[in-house]
């Protein structure tokens, strides 16, 4: 779902919801436990495992875009309707359901091209 | 997506661009699940605090609510999730005017749209709980969960943008559970402890919710004990929902679909065993001080009987530290008549109605009012909180009135 767009990974093999794992204003992970704890999102691409949590990620996607303090795009192993849902409204690009574990795949770090409509996430050398 | 006459028409804007948008959204995320169709639903539960919409959320409704009336009001009966404030008790929360502001402007452009504004989670037990098949677009995950699981009806999550759709459209995406193949078990849960206390029940959901891991997972539970109460369920449902994004669950023998394992489940499914020590262990896991500065009853809020036990607890007690109970404005007005509401609230405590107090700026009440370490009886609730900045402490509800009084969590 979205654009094409290129940047760094922040790769994890843990969930997410704006809502539970975020500090939206500062644009950190913030909850203790989440493995990327005190790390920056914004402007990265997001490499997770699956989508947790509530339902506000719907609305909060949308307003950490107006805010400029969102992810670059999402990519996940799953996402739930929510996710789905959120990046339509927030216009943020999405990518979900690979043949391997995508968080294993992808170098934390690494720079990366995420096509949604053709489904496929590229490493850049 | 195949469309039929309607929906053409609702596509071209013969209906106006508020539902022409609104068919828009839904197919892209239909199309995005692989859905074939939509599907006519009955009820939409639209989650829309403030906290969540920030300005440009409230901006986007009132442009909605901005159309030609009759382009602009729902089709089906549309209710509303917990606001993000009581503006009874705002000055107590910290909330400031601009919070109130957006609240405000939200509760105005909903209105014009046509939405009830019944502001709770606990629909299923004050509003109209959905019959069995029937299909609806709920938001609240804790309401989807019971909706699917011991109501039989037919939802997934929607958040809020995606139920007012529903609400404005009056149809939604086929996909997910609304299809009968994907109510079908993955994962056998064998438990081994019937809970009793709410957090028990919470913690059990919190495990559970956790093995199963993700939206797309179905536990089968077998092993439990007798018959559970509603506000049993809730708090399984709701935290089983928050731990692991789940969104449906059977109990062999109690819940509709399920009367035999047979019925919705494959042999040789991967199995789990579920023990006390896993349910005492995830509690343990969020005890982190002795000291309590708030305890909270929310998350899900608060039906008749709860606030009825919690009165009871109450009566003569004299708190040390703030102890907040938060219903739903159905609720409210029956535990004000039968005194409950006065019990807790000659004790110290603060009865708030019509929000819920995750989706109520928690990061600000903590930093308005200092708490940090926060006691409930809400698995849900401690699963949240950690991102808001708390150490959020997971006890029972004896316990928790307890620690009011005393400022310590035994």
């Amino acid at each position: 779902m979205g654009r094409t767009v290129r940047g760094p990974a922040l790769v994890a093999r843990d969930g997410f919801s704006a809502r539970y794992d975020l500090d939206r204003v500062a644009g950190i992970f913030s909850r203790p436990a989440h493995k990327l704890a005190g790390q920056s999102y914004v402007g990265k691409i997001l490499v997770l495992d699956t989508a947790k949590g509530g339902v506000a990620t719907a609305w909060m996607l949308h307003e950490m875009k107006s805010r400029g303090i969102v992810p670059l795009a999402l990519v996940f192993n799953s996402v739930n309707p929510i996710l789905a849902q959120g990046a339509a409204l927030g216009d943020v690009p999405m990518l979900a359901g690979f043949d391997e574990d995508i968080t294993s795949a992808i170098p934390n770090g690494a720079d990366v091209e995420v096509n949604p409509q053709r489904g496929v996430l590229t490493v850049v050398e | 997506m195949r469309l039929d006459g309607e929906e053409q028409e609702i596509l071209a804007g013969k209906l106006g661009p508020v539902r022409q948008h609104a068919l828009q959204h839904q197919m892209m995320v239909g199309a995005f699940f692989g859905a074939e169709d939509f599907v006519p639903v009955t009820q939409a539960h639209i989650m829309a605090d403030t906290e969540s919409l920030g300005e440009a959320g409230v901006r986007w409704l009132e442009g909605l609510a901005a159309a030609e009336e009759s382009q602009r009001q729902v089709r089906i009966p549309t209710i509303t999730d917990p606001r993000g404030t009581d503006f009874a008790k705002a000055a107590f929360l910290g909330h400031t005017p601009s919070m109130l502001d957006l609240e405000e402007r939200t509760i105005v452009a909903f209105v014009k749209l046509g939405v009830i504004m019944t502001n709770t989670c606990i629909n299923y037990q004050t509003i109209q709980a959905p019959a069995r098949n029937e299909h609806v677009a709920f938001g609240d995950t804790g309401v989807v969960i019971y909706s699917n699981s011991i109501c039989g009806a037919r939802s997934n999550y929607e958040g809020g943008p995606s139920a007012l759709a529903a609400g404005l459209t009056g149809r939604t995406p086929r996909y997910g559970f609304h299809l009968p193949q994907q109510r079908r078990a993955t994962v056998h849960i064998r438990v081994e402890f019937t809970p009793a206390s709410l957090n028990e029940w919470g913690a059990l959901g919190g495990v559970i919710g956790r093995i199963a891991g993700n939206y797309w997972q179905v536990p089968a539970i077998e092993g439990m004990e007798g018959a559970p109460r509603s506000d049993q369920l809730k708090h399984f449902g709701a935290a089983m929902a928050s731990f692991g994004s789940i969104a449906m669950f059977h109990i062999v023998g109690l819940t509709p679909e399920a009367e035999e394992l047979g019925d919705v489940a494959q042999a040789g499914l991967p199995g789990h065993r579920v023990t006390r020590a896993d349910v005492d262990a995830l509690q343990r896991s969020y005890h982190s001080d002795d000291r309590v500065d708030v305890v909270v009853f929310s998350a899900p809020q608060l039906s008749l009987y709860e606030l009825r036990d919690l009165a009871d607890l109450c009566a003569g007690q004299q708190f040390k530290v703030p102890l907040l109970a938060v219903t739903s404005p159905q609720v409210k007005p029956d535990s004000d008549r039968m005194g409950y509401t006065r019990r807790i609230e000659d004790a110290g405590g603060t009865v708030l109605s019509g929000m819920c107090f995750y989706q109520s700026y928690a990061r600000e009440i903590a930093e308005a009012r200092g708490w940090k370490r926060l006691a409930t009886n809400s698995a849900k609730l401690v699963n949240i909180l950690g991102g808001y900045g708390y150490q959020p402490m997971l006890a029972s509800m004896q316990a928790c009135v307890d620690a009011a009084v005393t400022g310590k969590l035994s």
